[in-house]
């Protein structure tokens, strides 16, 4: 994984609430065997019609949209299914963080292993965000701060270790790699075995 | 002095590797890995790229189940009805648990089924286990008191290789359920009215333990459907105290340990409910007393209300409005006069034998109304059997419905079987999200009483009037 420490974007926003991993990509599109090319599948069922077409109006259709790399949706963004491909989908588009005011825990985790940024702000800072679509944002991943467009700065939680991660570019696979003695050990010394 | 824990913080204890830091997350180790066809082929590259073998073949089951086929496969012609790209996928699964030593219940497997279904059945599934799977329903099986939860294929790689994930230690919440269901209301029903009450994020963070009289009287096939939706609730897990009636259930299983060793494992179990005194950092209670069978009105699981009640109004939400928008439902009625096009019997939260036999009660001697496809479909193949052991594959078939070939099948619809848009499906899944059964498609929830009865009357229907005329 690249490390990442910072992204300046603008915005695009999709104000809707509990937007579902079947919303940011629909099962059929599960098939794949790899983890490429799934962003010509992000949000297919809400970003094409039934002829195909783009839908005028949705916000990633929109010419503004191009080249946002920060996604601001609706509350409780990412719940259903741990199905990895809806990060993929929306890094494969360019989307390198969501904010919201909550993130479902799977999406969150699945995201966090895959450089794409969750960040949960409060209602008040994520109503200006809602309200100001193509604004420019800051995500500091290092210090755990969004520069938001008035110049101010608030913080954001994060997991040290998966932000120590990210900024460092390190796979959480090595790490535990580096446990197998203790896996080891553990595996002879439990009372009992499954 | 020990201090008091819950069920979940004594598995939770039993299975840290290395203890969690400010900086680091607890190395947990895993006791039962379930593996499907969608979410591991990227698992598998990681392997292959690497070089890294499967470190617990053992302890590692597969299944294929999601983008199966659910008419008979008898070859490879039969696996390409669902798609190029979906038998592709199956073919990788069985090259990947050839090449890595892991057993997979194959189209020939009478064990074959939805991985959440025939891990119970098999007995693999068992209390004090930490248990994951590609799969956010993997919450299931915390029915048996095990910790059990869904993972992304980043971390069924970790787990492949090392037998153990990061995780930082999830909050508990007890759902206290007092009272007892009455006739016609079943383990779906009060599963829906909990994440009604709670929200469909009410949980996020948190494992949940349901515990009560209510839960008590569950049998196991009911407790899984409590558990299975635990997901929708946004939580981690769902879990339920190991008792008498998940011992009995587990005797002489296929991977349950046996004669002494059975002994040793009872008394083990023993031991896991939470202590009396044991504190969760949530409580909420419901009382079983006053649910009705429940169905939901909106795109989300927590858009529900009771079969008679009429839907909330309007909350000036715009959320709200777009969700009754595409399920062409009006505030301020009941759902009870909505006509239906396809009902749905099946999936891993009601496609057990027990649910099969509420469905079945319903629809004997009865037909599904014209102009309603009803399709049911078998948890496992196991399943599939008992059923047809009992006649119940002649009532389905009697009363117009289809009977199929164990799978997610109409679940998520990524097999082929899928309802059209527009049309409304009562299904007993988990999942009423736009476009989840299908393109356009609009998918109310319901128990397979409820599903059974909207077949016959083809429309949204209270199954208790039907099961008083017997
Ligand atoms: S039946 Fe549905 S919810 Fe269950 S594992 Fe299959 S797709 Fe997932």
């Amino acid at each position: 994984m690249q490390p990442l420490t910072q992204i300046r974007s603008r915005t695009v926003v999709l104000p809707t609430r509990d937007i579902d991993t079947d919303q940011i990509i629909p099962a059929r599109f599960l098939t794949t065997t790899s983890r490429e090319g799934l962003g010509a599948h992000l949000f297919a069922d809400l970003r094409f019609g039934s002829d195909g077409e783009p839908v005028a109006g949705f916000p990633l259709n929109s010419p503004e949209s191009e080249g946002c790399e920060i996604l601001v949706a609706g509350n409780n963004f990412g719940c259903g299914s741990s199905r990895e491909h809806a990060p993929w989908a929306l890094l494969d588009h360019g989307i390198r963080a969501v904010i919201s005011t909550e993130i479902a825990d799977i999406f969150r985790n699945n995201s966090l292993k895959n450089g794409l940024v969750p960040v949960v702000v409060r209602q008040e800072i994520h109503d200006r965000l809602l309200a100001s679509p193509g604004a420019e944002v800051l995500i500091d991943v290092e210090r755990a701060m969004i520069g938001l467009p008035d110049g101010s700065e608030v913080s954001f939680p994060i997991d040290g270790f998966a932000r120590y991660c990210l900024v460092e570019g390190i796979d959480q696979l090595g790490f535990l790699q580096q446990q197998l003695d203790e896996i080891s050990n553990y595996e002879e010394q439990r009372p009992w075995k499954p | 002095m020990t201090t008091a824990r819950t069920l979940f913080e004594k598995v939770w204890a039993d299975h840290v590797v290395v203890d969690e830091t400010p900086d680091t997350p607890a190395v947990l180790y895993i006791d039962l890995h379930l593996i499907h066809e969608v979410t591991t082929p990227q698992a598998f590259s990681l392997l292959r790229d690497k070089g890294l073998p499967v470190r617990r073949p053992d302890l590692t089951l597969a299944t294929m189940d999601h983008s199966t086929p659910t008419t008979p496969v008898a070859s490879l012609k039969d696996l390409l009805v669902v798609g190029e790209s979906a038998a592709a996928q199956v073919r990788q699964m069985q090259q990947n648990c050839m090449d890595f030593g892991i057993e997979l219940h194959d189209f020939d497997s009478e064990h074959r089924g939805i991985v959440h279904v025939i891990g119970p059945e098999l007995g693999a599934t068992q209390p004090g286990k930490t248990i994951v799977c590609g799969d956010s329903h993997t919450s299931t099986h915390g029915a048996f008191g095990a910790l059990a939860f869904g993972i992304g294929t980043t971390e069924v790689g970790h787990v492949l290789a090392t037998q153990c994930l990061l995780q930082r230690k999830p909050k508990t919440l007890a759902v206290e359920v007092s009272g007892a269901l009455g006739s016609g209301v079943g383990a779906k029903d009060l599963i829906l009215a909990i994440i009604g009450q709670i929200g469909v994020d009410g949980g996020t963070g948190h494992v949940i333990e349901y515990r009560g009289r209510a839960i008590e009287a569950l049998g196991m096939d009911a407790r899984m459907t409590v558990c299975n939706m635990s997901i929708e609730a946004g939580a981690r897990a769902g879990m339920i105290a190991p008792d008498d009636t998940t011992f009995e259930y587990l005797r002489g299983r296929p991977r349950v340990p046996q004669d002494a060793a059975w002994d040793r494992a009872v008394a083990r179990w023993r031991a896991l409910p939470g202590d009396a005194d044991a504190e969760f950092d949530r409580t909420v209670s419901i009382d079983a007393g006053t649910l009705e069978p429940m169905v939901t009105f909106g795109t989300n699981p927590g858009m529900v209300v009771g079969i008679n009640e009429p839907v909330p109004d309007d909350t000036g939400d715009t959320s709200f409005r777009k969700a009754l928008d595409y399920m062409q439902l009006e505030t301020g009625k009941p759902l009870t006069e909505t006509g239906v096009d396809v009902v749905f019997v099946g999936s891993c939260t009601n496609s057990r034998l027990s649910d099969l036999q509420q469905a079945a009660s319903v629809l004997k001697g009865r037909r599904v109304a014209d102009g309603v496809r009803m399709l049911v479909v078998p948890g496992s193949q196991q399943i599939k059997k008992a059923a047809e052991d009992i006649g119940l594959d002649r009532v389905f078939l009697e009363a117009g419905a289809e009977w199929r070939e164990s799978g997610c099948s109409m679940c998520l619809g990524m097999n082929g079987d899928t309802v059209g848009r527009g049309q409304l499906s009562v299904s007993t899944s988990n999942r009423n999200f736009e476009g989840r059964q299908g393109i356009g498609a609009r998918t109310v929830l319901a128990s397979p009483l409820t599903a059974a009865a909207s077949a016959i009357h083809g429309r949204i229907a209270d199954p208790r009037p039907l099961l008083d005329e017997g």
